[in-house]
Parts: C-alpha cells; structure tokens; sequence
C-alpha cells in the first residue's frame, strides 16, 4: 500500500510537469486554432537560452527576463514570418508549418548556444520531504512538489489574467469566435502575439523545471510528445483539461510501468499514455473538458 | 502550341473514360516510362541509383499510401512510418519461416499484414476526428516499434534487434546489382501507382473524397463510414507496408525498429504536403523533393561553407534550412508542387497566344 501511494503520488507529481507543456499548446489552440507541434522545441529553447545567459555570470532574475524578451520576440517573429501569411489556410498546413518551426527553433538554440547537455541548478534538491517519511514512510520528492506548487502558481496567474483584465477578456472573445471579434474592434494580430508570448512564457517555466530535474539537453524537445496524450485526454480547449490529463496520464502511466511493465518487458512508458488516452477518447471523443463538436450537413 | 486537346474528340465511352484524356499526356507518361526503365539504369552511375533514384521510389510509394488516408480520404495520420516497419518486419519473418516462399508473395504478405495492423489502429477514426485522430495515429506509431522492439520473435531473436533482408530471388535470378534492385522497385512502384490512380477515379475513391470533404454528409447520401474509412486504412497501409518491404529489401538491407521512428512519419507527411495533398502525382514530385533537398544542402554547405563554418553550425545550420524552405513552400504554395505542374500544364494549353 505504501509503495502504491508512493508510486501513485510520484506518477501524480510527474503528471503535473507533462499539464506544464500541455499548458502551452492549449493557450496557442484556443485562441488561434493552431496546433502548435513547436511547443516542445520552444521548451527547449527556452531553457537553453535560460541556461545560456546564466553562463555569462548574469544574475538569475535578469537572466529569467531577457530568456522570457527572447520568446516573446520569438513569438512575435513566429506571428508575423509564419502566421499571418497562412491566414485561412487549413488547420493541416498550420500544423505542418509548426512542425517546419520547430526544425528552425532547435536548429537555432543550437546553433547558438551549442548542443552540450547542461545542468541547471534552482536551489531545491530532488530528495524525499522528511516528516513525510517519517510519519508514513512515504518518499515524495521535494521537487517534484516544488514543481507543482509553480504550476498551481501558473494556473491561478493564468485564471486571473484570463477572467479578470481586459486583454484576458478579448483572448476568450478571440478564442470563442474569430470573426466576431475582428467584427467588434479586437486586434487579432495583437492577440496572437500576446498568446505566443504567454506560451513562450510557459515554456520557459517548463523548461526550467524540466532542466533543473533532467539537465537541458535536446531530449528535453521529447517532452513534448508526452503532453500530447494530455492534451487529447483533457480536450484541446480547456486549461483545467491539460491539468487533469496531465494528472492521470502521469500516475497512470507510473502505475502501469510499475504494475504491468513486468509482464511484457517493461517500457511501455512509451506508448501507454496514447493507448491510455485513445481509450477515454472512444468513451469521450472531444477528451474530458473539449467543446462538443456538434457536426451539421 | 504543342499541348493542347483541340481535334481530339471522344466517340465512346472508353475512350471518355482514360486515365490520360489527352493524347500528349499519354506520349509524354510513356515518354516517362521508358526513361525510366530503359535510359535511367544505362545512364546513371551506381551511387546516383542506389543512395537516391532507389529510396525516391520507395518514398514516393509511402507517400502514395499517406496521400490516399490523408489526401484522399482526409484522416490525418502520424505512423506511417510504423506501418512501414510492420510490412518489413512481416516480409522478413515470412521469408524466413515459409521455406520456398516466393519473394513477391512475401511482399504482399508484408503489405497485408499491414493491412490488418492499419485497420485496427484505424478503428478509433470511427468515432474521432482531426487533431484527435491524428495523435491517436501516434499510438500505432510508438506501440508497433516498441513492440517489434521488445519481443525478440520478431526480429528472429538477433541480439540488436536488428534484421538482416534476404536475397531478392525471383524465377532464380538473383537481385544484386543496384540496377536490377531499381527495376524491381520502379515495376512494383509503377503498377501501385497505376492501382492508386484507378482506385481514386472510381467510385471507392470518390466515397473517400466525399468522407474527406464532410463524414455527415457522406453518411446521409448513403456512403458507409465505418467501410470507407477503414478501406482507406487498410489501403494506405498496404503501400506503406511494401514500401517498407522494399526499403528493408532493396534499399537498406538492414534495419532496426527505431530505424522507422516519428521522424521518418513526418518525413512522408511532409512529402505529401510538398508535393500535394490529394495528388497522385504529388506524392512523387514530394518525394523527390525530400530525398534531393538533405543531399542537396549537404553539397551546397560542402561546396560554399567549407572551412568557414564549424561543423556543428553547419549541421544546425540545415535544420533551419530544412525547417525554413517548408515554411516558405507551405506559404507559397499550400496546395504543393502538384498544384504548380497543374498550373503549368494549363499555361502550357494557351502558350504562346495566351489570350
């Protein structure tokens, strides 16, 4: 019982790093419609970038700032040389346009910063909280809860920004419906740029999270393809949907590996999360928190 | 002046319904035809034949099997490249336990098989679509190379997972030589696409369309979903599943799961967006387009950088190439190079009194 609850919390912990990056594809989704395969690479721009800055003995406040000043110019750039001239094109060529980003994105960060595996030091080490193992002699990873502890931060900033500002109004107005917004005076371009800095910024925080625990490597654009499975579990629309995807795909897919994996060799971490998630999108094909899609001749 | 249907007119039906209405069309995809077969294993050096005319046509087939899922009947997917992997790993185990078993046979077998694995990851596309079904596709791709990863059975229980093709044989001629490799590969290549052609110009290739272009109303006018949409499965399968065979066979020799991992699916979606979603021949002028470019910029940062940038610039350095020039071609021309030859071809009809 006790290594289950381990297990499960440290799948459930784990889960909250994979809501982080499904975060970022669902802020771009819903207001603009793009699917954004970059968010991986973005990630891991991110953090190299970060990592990179903090070299030249900056301190780590400013060195957090200029980082987040490179994404949102990458999201501007990515707004004006990629979007906006794909404007009304199918969903399918945006797409494969962000794939294309995506090649420009790694090859850049590397071609920059260098493609040497780094470390990245915050302050919290990744060992077990000792009352806790104490009392019920369950190891969880002070890390690990640090990390969800900014995520819970992230979402709340993310529901306040999104509820309560002007610019957080005209995002959902944008995201209900294009052209209704454009009809009453919202700047659509604008709006966009925004969410692209808002998910770089999500990235960034991904990514220092990421690296901190995995040190910031190329592996860390992998990421990406586990907050896929989140994303369709949770729905492609819904931020509380990436929160929850990212809970169960992450203890479900640490209690499979651990439960299951024996039996047929073991990692299956690699393709349970799909299998996971393809299995709920048969009961609910618009995922848990998605729009009902209701199809009309 | 050259190209035009002006005087050619259509008495019967037949004539009305070939695949090349136009009598130029005909002599110039025979034209093709002979090039292919006849000048290209004369004139080519071995290099050209086996690193690029050989995995274009393998290609060029993957993509066909994509386009016809993804062009055709509009169901996005991202494990072709796993498909690929289930027809060289079925070709490669039924060769080895039916002794005798003709190497042709084995290749349909291979395709079949993937066939079967396409249909079952193609039952969810029953009940989602778009993105969802795209990501759903991802499952087949990461669940068939962990498999054929993890069980030994498959790869006949090598040590690195690795196999090792047979010899090609056929009526006891032996496939060495990288030109009797090309022949075999462009005579199945050519009769596929051929197949291809006529499956999307008769009525199972307008049901896709009509599925493509909205499920709903496809269903109201009486075209079964689940069958077309699974026949669209197990089709592209099909191809994707002997181009596999072929690339184990006649091109690589040996390969690993991981060889056919997410980027060589992207590879062959890029292809067909390239070359032109719902074109048959767009998915060889994409398949071109992909081998030649890596090849291309590799001589290029060769040829002009040599020397004046470090190694490890000038490979990052074609990732933003590779990545930018897809950008650029889906912004310039989002219906892919087959749209640019339509265009031509009728540019060419005016020429040279456009008015």
């Amino acid at each position: 019982m006790q290594f289950f609850l381990e297990v499960l919390i440290g799948g459930l912990l784990s889960g909250v790093m994979y809501s982080f990056v499904a975060l970022g594809f669902v802020l771009i989704y819903k207001a603009s419609g793009v699917f954004n395969f970059a968010q991986g690479a973005m990630v891991f721009a991110a953090a190299l970038t970060f990592v990179g800055i903090l070299e030249h003995g900056v301190p780590f406040w400013l060195a957090f700032v200029l980082a987040f000043g490179v994404m949102v110019l990458l999201g501007a750039l990515t707004e004006r040389i990629v979007l906006r001239p794909l404007v009304n094109q199918p969903p399918i060529t945006l797409f494969m346009a962000t794939i294309g980003l995506t090649y420009v994105i790694e090859g850049l960060a590397q071609g920059v910063w260098g493609a040497s595996v780094r470390g990245l030091e915050l302050g919290i080490q990744d060992e077990p909280i000792e009352w806790l193992m104490d009392a019920a002699n369950i190891g969880v990873s002070k890390f690990d809860l640090f990390g969800s502890g900014v995520a819970a931060l992230l979402v709340a900033l993310l529901a306040l920004f999104f509820q309560h500002t002007r610019i957080g109004r005209a995002l959902r107005a944008v995201a209900d419906d294009h052209q209704a917004a454009l009809s009453i005076g919202i700047p659509l371009q604008n709006i966009w740029r925004i969410v692209w800095a808002v998910a770089g910024f999500v990235a960034l925080v991904a990514g220092l999270i990421w690296g901190a625990r995995n040190g910031v490597s190329f592996s860390l654009t992998f990421t990406a393809l586990k907050a896929l499975p989140v994303l369709i579990l949770g729905g492609f629309t819904s931020i509380p949907g990436a929160i929850v995807g990212g809970l169960i795909i992450g203890s479900t897919e640490k209690l499979a590996e651990v439960y299951l994996g024996e039996y047929v060799g073991g990692g299956i971490d690699s393709w349970f999360p799909y299998v996971m998630a393809l299995a709920f999108l048969l009961i609910r094909p618009e995922g848990l928190f998605g729009e009902k899609h209701i199809d009309r001749v | 002046m050259f190209y035009r249907e002006a005087g050619q007119f259509k008495t019967s039906y037949v004539a009305d319904q070939q695949i090349f209405p136009i009598a130029q069309d005909r002599i110039g995809m025979l034209l093709i035809l002979v090039l292919a077969f006849l000048v290209v294993p004369a004139v080519f050096s071995e290099y050209w034949i086996k690193a690029i005319l050989i995995p274009f046509l393998i290609f060029s087939l993957a993509a066909l099997g994509l386009n016809i899922l993804t062009g055709y009947a509009g169901q996005l997917s991202l494990g072709s490249a796993a498909f690929m992997a289930v027809g060289a790993f079925a070709s490669y185990n039924f060769m080895l336990r039916i002794d005798g078993l003709p190497i042709l046979v084995a290749f349909v077998f291979g395709g079949l098989s993937a066939a079967a694995i396409g249909i079952a990851f193609g039952l969810p596309s029953l009940r989602i679509k778009g993105f969802y079904l795209a990501v759903a596709t991802l499952a087949a791709q990461f669940f068939i190379v962990w498999a054929l990863t993890k069980f030994g059975w498959f790869s006949n229980y090598s040590s690195s997972g690795v196999i090792t093709a047979q010899e090609i044989q056929i009526f006891g001629f032996r496939f060495l030589s990288p030109e009797s490799k090309y022949l075999l590969v462009l005579t199945i290549v050519a009769l596929l696409a051929l197949a291809a052609k006529n499956m999307v110009r008769s009525s199972v290739g307008r049901a896709w369309m009509a599925v493509r272009d909205m499920d709903v109303a496809a269903e109201v006018i009486g075209i079964r979903i689940m069958h077309t949409k699974l026949l669209a499965f197990a089709v592209s399968s099909f191809y994707c599943g002997v181009a596999g065979a072929l690339y184990a066979y006649a091109y690589i020799g040996t390969v690993e799961p991981e060889g056919f991992n997410l980027d060589l699916s992207f590879k062959i979606l890029f292809m067909i967006i390239i070359g032109g979603v719902g074109s048959i021949v767009g998915a060889f002028l994409g398949a071109a387009f992909i081998v030649l470019l890596p090849i291309a910029l590799d001589v290029m940062v060769q040829e002009w950088l040599h020397g004046i940038l470090p190694p490890s610039i000038s490979s990052n350095l074609q990732l933003i190439v590779f990545g930018g020039l897809i950008i650029f071609f889906l912004i310039v021309e989002p219906h892919g190079l087959a749209r640019l030859w339509q265009i031509a071809k009728e540019k060419l009809r005016l020429w040279p009194f456009p008015h």
